[in-house]
């Protein structure tokens, strides 16, 4: 029942034997040994399964494996060092049990590709669809905005 | 690579350092026991009770049992060829790993199914069925007190405290506390009082929703156990589980990495004892990980009603108040019995009253189980008590902070108990909430659709006791210093916290300590992570420790006689010879308490005393009854903050959590007792678009003079006055009273429909 799926993960050529009713999150965790992709409400409600498939956020726990052939995969896991949005999220304390957070810098990534300035209206809607039960939320918008400013300096 | 930091004079409390996990957290790379994979693992997946009440017939477990690639279906059976009396519990041995001879509450665990594949589990789960013969069922805390619908056929203490010991072998009863406390007269003060007011309010059930979902793994040998769980209470958990299997406390590892989340969720016994008794029993590594939905079906927060009675004189002075409150606890009881005393002795609210009458009920009733949610009892408490005093000031058309000031309990006047108040800025606090809130300048409530209002409450919280909290400090051959300690960073920043705490005692920075992550076999006893007693009393702890390894580092130069400047590497390496060994220091931290006696009274009930308040500014949408907090004030005393950045992010995160269960969470319930929105599809919790447009956080100046460094607990605070608050504001925005949560729009227009 297990075919072979075939994409690119965080930059690198992979390939893995995925049942079909597998989701991307169980096969990063399984496959590739990532757990910066998390399962949560398992309903695509929560955001902490968050990826990008080709640049577009996806819920990964709703998400088919077998679905990314030949597509591109970019985790949290992604990158070797620190990006923007990270040191953003850490100097406005952005997160406290940390759980949520790798779904929150992969969404507040294409928030900025598409707002390089936005405003907290354009946050808090962007952002609706991740939830962080610690609400870290007044930091996480200060952390979005603080990233914008580096990606922009840069 | 980091190196051994040198010596720093410059403070380490008081600093807004980032956590020390940041890197970990924003690259995924935090450890979870989400994460963990043991070869041969297998995953346990559970079938849960159809029925809130009722005596099992049969379980069929064939067809699960025939699906392939199922490794086995455990029920009771098994289990007590592990444990002969399988019942655990920290008030009451009351609730069964897997359901014996009966259920309880919709949802309670009845058999487990292990295979290696979790689909496979789940879909062998879906091919057992049981049989019940059903039983009357008791939802109401009310009713549970005279219900003929008796949850347990006998009371079981667990013998771990005083006061629970003459409910040993009762029966027909679903009372499992009942405390009570008398001050003076309150009787006699209420008949003889100028004016008295009587009001009842109520909480709805509501559920913490940590988004990592409890999960436990478990792996055994012939003789011993290791755990990896998610739990705020490592120390409990291997007694506990020690104590089920009739071993020694040192053939039990309980291993905790960091936490997503607890709230209170993951305290005591949750999955640990199931996934012991199947690692012993398939002599394989078991992993249960629960789905958000069976969240729901493990544990709670107390629903509750509250009867509070007040005489006030012609002054406006609070004279008499009468305390009755019903915890409905669900099925087992959990911590509920303690909610029920150490919340309860705080039941007339921060008030200097003469005369006062408590009594506080823990109830069984045939819904899941209730314990400790961010806490512990006091915002269920502060809602009544804050929204009566609220309504008190209004019939007697007094200003509500005026009349608040008026008969705030104050620094050196007695609580309830007789307990004194020290260390505890009540008038700060409240002065503050009215300052921010420019509560003397005039207000515009609107004249259209939307109106507006504001409201203001305030609350406190004794740290529950008695309780003990054990470190150790390691100071390395190179200087270097670890922490080791079995506080539970879930979010709150302990690690943080215990490593400035250290870092100023040893005057290195706190970015260079280390904190090693519970592990029985390595950290030392600590009674839980909850109801925002480790800063206080890890934290002295760990100061104690500290300074107990400084010690010994100066009797060490002594001995070799050594210049007391001599850096801590060539102490080291004058004594053994080379750059090796280390200092331990050690520590215990075990504040005071006296029980109470016998009218709940006691001179020490507590080691610190919590204040916390909240103002807001709302919106009431008077087409719909939708009500939007527009300016939102959070005022507490939380002492002197070791990390004011950190202090700040609890006291917003608390109250935005509250701020779900005051306007919408709620777990829904039909009349068989079957929770219908067991999901974050149907239950919602708080996100971006339920902020208020302005947040403002403010810890008062202040010192908890016997915490460390002026310290103590926080992540509490910002939870007591927020829905009294809303409540408040809602009454002053459109004259309607609502008396009980959640209020979501329907609540709310209704209610003014009634008017």
């Amino acid at each position: 029942m297990r075919s072979e799926v075939r994409f690119r993960l965080n930059g690198q050529p992979v390939s893995a034997q995925v049942a079909p009713h597998e989701s991307l999150v169980e096969v990063l965790q399984e496959a590739f040994g990532l757990y910066g992709t998390r399962e949560s409400c398992g309903q695509g409600l929560c955001g902490c399964c968050t990826v990008l498939v080709d640049g577009v956020a996806v819920s990964g726990c709703l998400q088919l494996a077998t679905l990314v052939h030949d597509k591109e995969v970019l985790t949290v896991e992604n990158g070797a060092a620190l990006d923007p949005v990270q040191q953003a999220f850490i100097e406005a304390g952005a997160f406290q049990c940390g759980f949520c957070t790798p779904g929150f810098i992969l969404m507040t990534r294409q928030l900025l590709d598409e707002h390089p300035d936005p405003n907290d209206d354009q946050i808090r809607h962007y952002l609706s669809g991740n939830l962080c039960r610690c609400a870290a939320y007044p930091e996480i918008i200060e952390a979005v905005k603080l990233a914008g400013r580096k990606r922009r300096k840069s | 690579m980091k190196r051994a930091s040198q010596p720093t004079e410059t403070p380490q409390v008081g600093r807004s350092i980032p956590r020390l996990e940041s890197w970990l957290k924003v690259t995924g790379r935090a450890e979870y026991v989400h994460n963990l994979r043991l070869p041969g693992m297998l995953y346990g997946k559970i079938f849960r009770s159809s029925v809130s009440h009722g005596r099992i017939k049969s379980i069929d477990t064939a067809a699960a049992r025939a699906l392939a690639g199922v490794h086995s279906v455990v029920t009771a059976e098994e289990v007590r060829a592990i444990v002969p009396d399988p019942y655990y519990g920290p008030a009451f041995h009351d609730q069964p790993v897997l359901a014996v001879d009966k259920v309880r509450y919709v949802g309670e665990p009845v058999a487990v199914v292990l295979a290696s594949d979790p689909h496979v589990a789940e879909e062998a789960v879906h091919l057992i069925s049981a049989e019940y013969e059903e039983l009357p069922a008791v939802y109401d805390e009310v009713e549970a007190m005279t219900s003929k619908a008796i949850v347990h056929d006998v009371l079981k203490p667990a013998g771990t405290f005083p006061d629970l010991k003459h409910l040993q072998g009762k029966k027909n009863t679903n009372l499992a506390l009942d405390f009570r406390l008398r001050r003076g007269s309150p009787e006699a003060a209420l008949r003889s009082a100028h004016r008295v007011f009587e009001h009842r309010f109520r909480t709805q059930q509501v559920m913490h929703t940590p988004l990592e979902p409890l999960v436990s793994v478990a792996e055994s040998t012939e003789d011993s156990l290791t755990i990896h769980t998610a739990s705020q209470s490592p120390s409990f958990v291997r007694i506990e589980i020690a104590r089920l299997l009739g071993w020694a406390e040192n053939r039990v590892r309980v291993r905790v990495p960091f936490l997503g989340g607890g709230f209170g969720a993951k305290l005591y016994i949750k999955l640990e004892a199931l996934v012991s008794v199947l690692s012993l029993l398939s002599k394989r590594p078991v992993k249960i990980s629960l789905t958000m939905e069976e969240q729901f079906f493990t544990i709670t927060k107390h629903a509750s009603t509250f009867r509070i009675k007040s005489g006030v004189d012609a002054t406006g002075r609070i004279v008499a108040r009468e305390c009755e409150v019903w915890w409905n606890g669900g099925a087992y009881a959990d911590i509920g019995p303690r909610v029920t005393q150490k919340s309860g002795f705080t039941a007339p609210g921060p008030y200097d009253i003469e005369h006062v009458a408590i009594d506080s009920y823990a109830l069984y009733t045939n819904l899941p189980p209730a314990g400790a949610l961010r806490g512990f009892g006091i915002p269920q408490l502060v809602w009544a008590y804050e929204s009566h005093t609220d309504l008190i000031a209004r019939e007697l058309g007094m200003d509500p902070v005026k009349f608040r000031r008026q008969n705030l309990l104050r620094e050196g006047r007695p609580q309830a108990t007789g307990t004194v108040l020290r260390d505890a800025e009540t008038g700060k606090v409240l002065d503050r909430l009215a300052t921010l809130l420019e509560w003397d300048k005039p207000f515009e409530k609107g004249t259209g659709p939307l109106r507006r209002g504001r409201g203001i409450a305030v609350g406190f919280k004794a740290c529950v006791s008695n309780t003990s909290s054990l470190a150790s400090v390691s100071i390395n051959a190179d200087g270097s210093c670890t922490v080791y300690c079995s506080t539970v960073d879930m979010g709150q920043g302990s690690d943080t916290a215990m490593a400035q705490i250290a870092a100023e005692v040893l005057r290195v920075p706190a970015e260079s300590v280390r904190v090693v992550h519970s592990d029985t076999d390595v950290t030392p006893f600590d009674m839980a992570t909850l109801g925002s007693r480790s800063l206080f009393l890890m934290g002295n702890a760990v100061r104690l420790a500290a300074e107990d390894a400084v010690q010994k580092i100066n009797q060490l130069r002594k001995e070799l006689g050594l210049a007391p400047d001599v850096p801590v590497p060539d102490i080291f390496k004058k004594k053994f010879g080379m750059r090796a060994g280390n200092v331990m220091g050690t520590a215990s931290f075990n504040p005071p308490y006296t029980p109470p006696d016998a009218n709940g009274l006691t001179e020490n009930a507590t080691p610190f005393w919590m204040v916390g308040g909240t103002g807001v500014e709302i919106e009431v949408d008077t087409e719909t009854g939708r009500v939007r907090i527009t300016r939102l004030i959070n005022v507490a005393d939380v002492g002197t903050p070791i990390n004011p950045k950190i202090v700040e992010t609890q006291l917003s995160g608390a109250s935005i959590m509250q701020l779900g269960f005051t306007l919408f969470e709620k777990m829904q319930f039909d009349a068989a007792g079957q929770l219908r929105n067991a999901s974050l599809a149907e239950y919602k919790i708080p996100g971006f678009l339920d902020l208020p447009d302005e947040i403002v956080n403010e810890a008062v100046s202040a010192e908890q003079k016997t915490g460390p460094f002026g310290a103590k607990g926080v992540g509490e605070s910002a939870t007591f006055g927020l829905s009294p608050a809303v409540a408040n504001a809602i009454q002053d925005a459109v004259g309607v009273r609502l008396t009980e949560l959640p209020m979501n729009p329907e609540a709310v227009f209704v209610k003014m429909q009634d008017q």
